[in-house]
């Protein structure tokens, strides 16, 4: 069989590229489904059990999932589930905790200022930083409109 | 019936969102950190644009559970804080809305700083 570089570039493509994607974001799906499914049911839980109002009931959700992604990256498991799971404990607000919790463990050799303090913030300062400047500009967008 | 339904659709729409940013991953080499910036981003102009509003009322955790749903709250956080506080909110806003979760996060990943060390690899 003779390779052109076009046809070596499909040929590549359709056997080492197809496989894996499928199967990355079927595993995507089912575990980050998951965590939303397991969200859901903690704020049934939070809202019928406990009685709490729809705005508590959400941060309980969110204080829980996070509590649980921060135990599971300190004891290092949870490295190990990212693993497989990629985006779908990424992109649910585990992975928010993850990114706090998994620099700040490891920069601990390195002090607990410029280490632990500084680290913690290798991605959450970025989310947080875009997050609360796009936040503002809305915030003035809507209180333009408001006034006229 | 009711929760098995809401199950089902916080699990559809949360395992959608998180499809997307698999294909992000593997087919522009996006690094996570850029994932999670432009998810919050994102939900802040969908929030914003009121599009994101209405997925909340379809899937529940599904929507407000992925960082989208993070950029979603400080939208939300922001319109009250103005609504309440006119100029200022702009500034007393998204950092409230944002409290909650940021706040848990720092504190959690302290202790978890103090109690353990990180594994070798």
């Amino acid at each position: 069989m003779k390779f052109e570089k076009n046809n070596y570039k499909r040929y590549a493509k359709q056997h080492a590229r197809r496989s894996p994607l499928g199967k990355n974001c079927l595993a995507a799906f089912l575990s980050g489904g998951g965590v939303c499914a397991a969200g859901e049911l903690l704020y049934h839980l939070f809202s019928g059990v406990f009685r709490l109002s729809e705005k508590e009931s959400g941060l309980c959700v969110s204080l829980v999932l996070i509590f649980i992604a921060t135990l599971l990256t300190g004891i290092g498991v949870f490295d190990r589930i990212a693993k497989h799971t990629g985006a779908g404990t990424l992109v649910p607000i585990t992975g928010f905790a993850n990114a706090v919790a998994s620099p700040a463990i490891d920069a601990k050799s390195e002090g607990y200022v410029l280490g632990v303090g500084a680290k913690a913030f290798t991605v959450a300062g970025p989310v947080l930083l875009y997050g609360t400047a796009a936040g503002a500009v809305w915030g003035l967008i809507f209180w333009l409109t408001k006034r006229g | 019936m009711e929760l098995t339904l809401s199950l089902c659709k916080a699990f559809l729409v949360g395992g959608l969102l998180c499809v997307i940013a698999q294909i992000l991953i593997d087919e522009t080499a996006m690094t996570p950190a850029r994932i999670l910036t432009l998810y919050v981003t994102a939900g802040v102009v969908l929030g914003a644009a009121g599009v994101y509003e209405k997925l909340v009322d379809f899937a529940g955790r599904g929507a407000t559970v992925p960082l989208t749903g993070f950029g979603f709250a400080i939208a939300e956080g922001v319109k009250e804080a103005v609504t309440e506080q006119g100029f200022l909110g702009i500034f007393t806003g998204p950092l409230t809305a944002a409290a909650g979760g940021t706040c848990a996060a720092m504190l959690f990943s302290l202790a978890a700083a103090l109690c353990f060390s990180s594994k070798p690899k």
